[in-house]
């Protein structure tokens, strides 16, 4: 083999080796939702009212304290759980109570779920409760959308809103 | 007390053999192409370190026309792609291209080093550093695709978000940002611009403490090499230019992407599975690759151990140590020598190059026990010389051919006429002289790993120089060359081996009789031409 014949060889499987290495950096192309179909997805970030009330310490209770913490009030971190529901054309897809977040649970609730759904005419609704009651429901919305093949659909809480956003 | 002939890393599971005949196959498809210097299965880590400065500087060359703005991100790409395809473009294509190359030499040489079972003992450091490396350049790459803001990082940052948000780590949920059109700042953006420059800084420090125990290590491909794979990236970028895939749009899903399925194999797999399961598949993954040096069976030799009667400190054995497990420290037993070499046991792999390397190595010498001046406990000198007189006293005929042969190579196994060594770099060229000159056989064969894959690093390339004269301590320039063969073939190529060995049997047989023995020398001649060569006078005894 010459020597050219051999700085041919080494190009060519070099190419070789990275057109393959090109080609599979974008093929083949994949689809993550089926075709004709969207994508619903509820999220929201939502701190529910604290468990407790606060409370004003006595003397005694205060007299039993550091001098640097003798805070009047204690006032219980510990936030309650929110309870979501959310149906899709009559039907409950998603139903939980979702705790607080955080090691002292005094973070907001956290909701993200993801629905993939057909294109087309879709009746939506979307309930919450994030006070002790146990019955009944907070905030409330229900709503109509026509989503296109690809869409994607964001439901979210907003408490500036007082309520379910959908974007 | 012994340890057997056979190395017991040679213990192979089905699994890593198949695994170790299907590298070595390529390999040698490579050798055909490239020839050993240039074979890139040699060079693998270097090669890993050249792709990374090519990724660099691509990268550096984007930034200074790339805007960190979330709005104007995409259309700073497309500018740098189309308005300056002849620089920006190939650099772009260089920047995306050598990144997926990155991968595939990262793949391979983990493949191939545990195929060969380096990663074991003394290896443990360069294994486990190693790991670190997997998660830097694969979060390297994908923090790289958020950038450019098109659809395929809509889809990796969504994808991405929402398998960190499964971790209980983070206040807000970071998925939470790719929600809807306007939800994206351009602070959080300028995050993931420095991020993308962050991690590969750390990438690099990673990868120069992966390489701290190594000795002589290669961080630049041969230029031949380096040249190829410079020249095969400008033709692929030009060929098949990387592109963007249309801007990101929140208020859509980015569906039918063109995935990069070097980084983003596993993205997929979250559709299918939870996500607490696809951190199941990395965490797992992880822990197995951490754990492996230490599972079973356990293959550790006892490490080399020096003997201060015979060791001047003259560093040779510190200068071939694959390891850096030789070092030299000030003298500690009043004689007069500056230093004296010392063993780090926790580094040394027992492949005994440094005994070869030694010049008290010297099988001449009269006195009953053959010491050196470093030795390994479970194949001291003396018993290499023994095995050497037992081997070749096996042999007869016309074509007495004594073969030394590393256990990781063709040669090894129980053939005729063959004394076992962990590494052939560990048999003194004194030796060969010694199986000549002493009419012990008619010619020596040298068989030790293919030369692109020395199992300890530098054997080949030591013995090479050594029989060449031209590092210490050569071979004697009376022991004829006619009478001494390399092969260098792994255990896959037993087949060339035994072709090669038959072809050098047969020169041999043809020598003329008065070569083919050789008077041999007087005992004491002998140790003065080794002491004039090799030894130091102090030291002869």
């Amino acid at each position: 083999m010459t020597a050219w014949a051999r700085i041919a060889g080494q190009l060519g499987v070099t190419i070789a080796l990275m057109a393959a290495v090109a080609q599979l950096s974008d093929w083949p192309r994949y689809h993550q939702i089926a075709a004709n179909t969207a994508i619903i997805r509820l999220s929201f970030t939502h701190g529910s009212n604290r468990q407790a009330e606060c409370r004003r310490r006595t003397p005694e209770e205060l007299a039993k304290l550091p001098p640097n913490m003798r805070k009047p009030l204690e006032c219980p971190r510990r936030r309650g759980a929110v309870y979501v529901e959310f149906d899709l054309d009559g039907q409950t897809v998603y139903r939980a109570s979702l705790p607080p977040s955080g090691i002292s649970g005094d973070g907001p609730a956290r909701a993200y779920q993801r629905f993939v759904v057909p294109a087309g005419p879709h009746a939506i609704a979307m309930r919450m409760r994030d006070t002790p009651r146990t019955e009944g429901f907070d905030y409330v919305k229900s709503s109509d959308v026509v989503l296109a093949a690809d869409a994607n659909l964001v439901i979210d809480f907003s408490t500036d809103a007082q309520g379910f956003v959908i974007r | 007390m012994m340890a057997p002939t056979g190395d017991p890393s040679k213990r192979n599971s089905r699994a890593r053999s198949a695994l170790r005949a299907t590298i070595e196959y390529l390999e040698r498809g490579a050798d055909r192409v490239f020839g050993p210097n240039l074979n890139p299965f040699a060079h693998l880590g270097a090669l890993g370190f050249f792709l990374f400065w090519i990724v660099a500087v691509s990268g550096i060359y984007l930034f200074i026309f790339f805007d960190t703005g979330v709005v104007d991100a995409y259309d700073s790409v497309e500018a740098i792609t189309h308005a300056q395809w002849f620089a920006g473009g190939v650099m772009r294509s260089f920047h995306r291209y050598a990144s997926d190359l990155m991968v595939v030499v990262l793949v391979v040489h983990v493949a191939r080093e545990f195929a060969l079972d380096r990663y074991r003992g003394a290896r443990w450091f360069s294994w486990i550093t190693g790991v670190p490396i997997i998660w830097m350049l694969y979060a390297s790459g994908i923090t790289g695709y958020w950038l450019v803001w098109d659809k395929l990082a809509q889809y990796v940052a969504i994808v991405s978000s929402e398998l960190l948000d499964w971790l209980p780590i983070f206040g807000e949920p970071i998925a939470r940002n790719f929600l809807a059109p306007g939800s994206l700042s351009d602070r959080f953006f300028t995050l993931l611009v420095f991020m993308h420059i962050a991690i590969p800084l750390i990438l690099l420090f990673i990868m120069w403490v992966h390489i701290l125990r190594i000795s002589r290590p290669k961080v630049n491909p041969p230029r031949a090499l380096a040249i190829i794979v410079l020249l095969g990236l400008v033709v692929v970028s030009l060929w098949k230019p990387a592109l963007s895939q249309g801007p990101a749009d929140l208020s859509k899903v980015p569906n039918g992407v063109g995935l990069d399925w070097f980084y983003l194999p596993l993205y997929p797999l979250v559709d299918l599975w939870s996500r607490g399961a696809v951190w199941a598949l990395l965490g797992g993954f992880t822990l197995m690759l951490i754990i492996l040096p230490w599972l079973p069976p356990f293959r550790r030799a006892r490490p080399a151990v020096v003997d201060l009667a015979y060791c001047n400190g003259c560093a040779r054995c510190v200068e071939d140590c694959p390891y850096e497990a030789v070092r030299l420290v000030p003298r500690t037993d009043g004689r007069p020598f500056d230093q004296q070499v010392q063993v780090n046991a926790s580094l040394c792999v027992s492949c005994g190059v440094c005994v070869g390397a030694c010049p008290s190595s010297t099988p001449f010498r009269r006195t009953t026990d053959l010491k050196t001046g470093i030795d390994l406990p479970d194949l001291p000198l003396q018993t290499l010389r023994e095995r050497t007189e037992e081997a070749a006293a096996g042999l007869s005929g016309q074509e007495r051919v004594l073969i030394f042969a590393c256990a990781h190579g063709a040669g090894s196994g129980r053939r005729q006429g063959t004394v076992e060594v962990p590494c052939v770099a560990m048999v003194p060229p004194s030796l060969i002289d010694y199986a000549i000159s002493r009419n012990l056989a008619d010619g020596v064969v040298v068989a030790g790993c293919a030369e692109r894959a020395c199992y300890n690093r530098l054997g080949v390339a030591w013995s090479e120089q050594r029989f060449a004269r031209q590092r210490n301590p050569y071979l004697r320039a009376r022991v004829p060359r006619e009478r001494l063969a390399t092969i260098w073939a792994s255990p896959t190529e037993k087949g060339r081996f035994a072709h090669e060995l038959a072809a050098f049997a047969s020169a041999v047989a043809s020598l003329p009789p008065s070569q083919r023995s050789p008077e041999a020398p007087p005992e004491d001649a002998a140790v003065e031409a080794t002491a004039a060569d090799d030894t130091p006078e102090e030291l002869v005894p």
